[in-house]
């Protein structure tokens, strides 16, 4: 047991060495850029004598490991921000402000989550029912020629960049076909109804991408489950076809698809900016693009740091889950 | 892969089949999978079109850039004139809505875009993922734990979102594609630099390398000559799966209007109002959604390919070729040294297999 106790430690102290890496080489890249940080960092609209100003609240004049650990510092304790006639206080975890809209980037960040968790949550709940039924549907039909179909619309959906299928599918569905109105986002708090309506397509569109590779993955270790001696052992006990694939075999996939669940969160986010922009959902995604084309150089940096933690706290948790479901990974 | 086992008598007639060099072993491997070999056509083909755009439309007689305003009805709001989007003897696939600009001389340019960053940024990825990953497992224990530090940062880093980031901040004036092609490549490099580290520190105990160090050779010279021919496996498998991630995520950053920028024409980018246009001129949507899909799955399909013939064994344990690198499936238990060639570094296959070797 403290071989286990002392795997979680290790990881939960890789985990905040990670995060404090991210936020410097985040913080490094953004803010040492060549080129006028404080013109950046303002807005293309800012007046010379606004741009001071923001220089002065950057403290460019300090070398750069002082503005970062000032940076930490508003993370940790909160910071206070001059606009030129009053001041205003930004509560820890303080993110900084954006120029260019004069809000709090916590502030905005806030405010697109919950769409963006509707929009993840919801469709990672149908990719894993899709993904890992699809896995064990093609095992349980395997050499036959379902399976063999269900392969390649699997590969084919490996294949297909979501925004293609939300592409595809939002044209057919709701400009054809006209089954679903073209999507809106409506809050759950608002219309539960309207919000699972409205939600319907984009989950579809990012399920069913990843779903692909839940179902690959699936019938890989299942596959692989069902060539071990214990599987032997139990089929000459006489135990029956579908409890051996239905309950043993898909044991043997429980940990690797509990890992790629969580490691996945990576590419489901990337996936999600897709989503967002495509069906235009006002998620953290689709603030994101903005921010970028606009330039909003604090937003962008607050963004990517609260995306990589959610990313690396994922990572540390599928980690740890899959040494619980599979204790040889500690004990080797 | 080893060559021993290329050498084995024929029953009856006693003969000694003479060993296969690793190339034509493979070659012969990838032969005999049919979706793999017709995915390999396919790519050929793709390759030769990219290559060949400007001839290609220089025998069409149009080019990518070029705006044609009397083609395009500009009181409907920009919808081509005639019948599908504008097809004729001029333009073979219609043209643009709004700019009239030529269909497929966009698409074929496109295709070079799209390769040419995927390709470029994969060879980046090599490169960068080989020196720290054998670096790693050959230098001292400072050395490892800085680099594989650094290597868990990196793939822990979500590759949208600070591409996505990056390209922000850029200047304008940084021509597009290359920047494309280095973030892409600076970025998702820590897959294959866990490979190889992994990789490498198995040949590490293997006699031919240790014979090597023992000789006195340099660690350069035993890097290059015992260790890369080792690795080629590998790195081949890996990145066969890393061109069309990368040809997607190219997609996907100039779809969002951050990648490639007009005028260069890209797929992704050819998406972007795509829907506005569907009833009026569908092939502007279908043809770059069809060229991404074919591209992306026949590159899919030969990287599948490519490893069952790199790694048989591992191939017919499982049936086919199981999935890719995004799939990342961490091998279980008994296949653990493959999964974590397979998982491509982000399951946690990648990093048990590290325990294992620092234990």
């Amino acid at each position: 047991m403290s071989g286990f106790g002392g795997f979680v430690l290790r990881r939960a102290v890789g985990t905040v060495v990670t995060l404090l890496a991210i936020s410097v080489i985040v913080y490094v890249v953004f803010y040492a850029t060549p080129g006028n940080v404080a013109q950046i960092t303002c807005g293309p609209r800012c007046s010379p004598e606004q741009v001071q100003q923001v220089a002065q609240q950057l403290r460019l004049d300090d070398p750069l490991y002082v503005r970062y650990g000032h940076f930490l510092q508003g993370l940790v304790a909160g910071q206070d921000y001059s606009t030129g006639t009053s001041v205003e206080h930004c509560p820890a975890p303080c993110l900084g402000l954006s120029y260019q809209t004069g809000q709090q980037v916590l502030d905005i960040i806030l405010a697109k989550l919950p769409v963006s968790l509707s929009l993840v949550l919801g469709a990672m709940v149908m990719w894993l029912v899709l993904g890992v039924g699809t896995g064990v549907l093609s095992v349980w039909r395997r050499g036959r020629i379902s399976e063999r179909l269900l392969t390649a619309v699997t590969l084919a959906g490996t294949a297909t960049p979501v925004f293609v299928i939300g592409l595809v599918l939002m044209i057919v569905v709701c400009g054809e076909l006209q089954l679903l109105p073209f999507p809106q986002y409506v809050a759950l708090t608002d219309d539960p109804e309207q919000w699972a309506w409205n939600l319907l397509l984009p989950w579809l569109s990012l399920a069913l991408i990843e779903a692909a590779a839940f179902a690959r993955l699936t019938r890989a270790a299942m596959l692989e489950t069902l060539a071990e001696d214990h599987i032997r052992t139990f089929r000459a006990y006489g135990v029956g076809e579908r409890s051996v694939v239905g309950r043993h075999a898909l044991r043997g996939a429980l940990a690797p698809v509990i890992a790629l669940n969580a490691n996945n969160v990576g590419s489901a986010v990337g996936g999600a900016v897709l989503t967002e922009t495509l069906f235009g959902l006002p998620g953290i995604g689709e603030e994101l693009v903005h921010a970028v084309n606009v330039v909003d150089l604090p937003v962008v940096v607050g963004m990517v740091l609260v995306i990589g933690f959610f990313v690396v706290i994922a990572n540390a948790v599928a980690d740890v889950l899959y040494a619980v479901a599979d204790r040889r990974v500690v004990l080797a | 892969m080893s060559e021993a086992s290329t050498v084995s008598r024929t029953a009856g007639t006693d003969t000694t089949v003479p060993a296969v060099s690793g190339a034509r072993q493979f070659w012969r491997r990838l032969r005999t999978q049919r979706a793999a070999l017709v995915a390999a056509v396919v790519v050929a083909l793709l390759v030769l079109v990219a290559l060949a755009a400007p001839l290609l439309t220089a025998v069409e007689g149009q080019d990518p850039t070029t705006y044609h305003p009397s083609l395009v009805d500009s009181a409907r709001g920009g919808v081509p004139i005639g019948r599908f989007g504008g097809i004729s003897g001029d333009h073979w696939l219609g043209v643009e809505p709004q700019t009239g600009r030529d269909l497929f001389a966009r698409l074929v340019h496109g295709a070079r875009v799209s390769l040419g960053v995927a390709l470029t940024a994969t060879l980046v990825q090599i490169l960068i993922g080989v020196v720290v990953g054998v670096a790693a497992a050959l230098g001292n224990r400072w050395v490892d734990q800085l680099l594989s530090r650094a290597t868990d940062i990196i793939v822990a880093m979500p590759l949208m979102i600070m591409a996505l980031a990056l390209l922000a901040i850029v200047p304008s004036a940084f021509p597009r594609p290359v920047l494309v092609t280095l973030v892409i490549g600076l970025i998702a490099w820590g897959s294959i630099a866990k490979i190889v580290r992994a990789q490498t520190l198995t040949l590490k105990g293997l006699d031919h390398v240790a014979a090597a160090r023992l000789s006195g050779w340099g660690p350069w010279h035993v890097a290059r000559r015992e260790l890369l021919p080792g690795l080629a496996a590998p790195v081949i498998t890996y990145a066969a799966l890393l061109v069309p991630m990368n040809i997607s995520v190219e997609a996907a950053l100039s779809f969002l209007g951050v990648g490639v920028k007009p005028p260069t024409p890209s797929w992704g980018q050819m998406l972007t109002s795509a829907d506005v246009w569907y009833q009026a001129a569908p092939q502007y949507l279908l043809l770059p959604a069809g060229a991404l899909f074919v591209t992306v799955l026949a590159l899919t399909v030969l990287g599948d390919g490519v490893r069952t013939a790199l790694d048989p064994r591992a191939a017919s344990r499982l049936g086919v070729g199981t999935g890719r690198g995004r799939a990342g499936g961490p091998g279980r238990g008994t296949g653990r040294s493959n999964g974590a060639r397979d998982s491509g570094g982000r399951g946690p296959a990648g990093g048990a297999a590290q325990k294992e070797d620092t234990a």
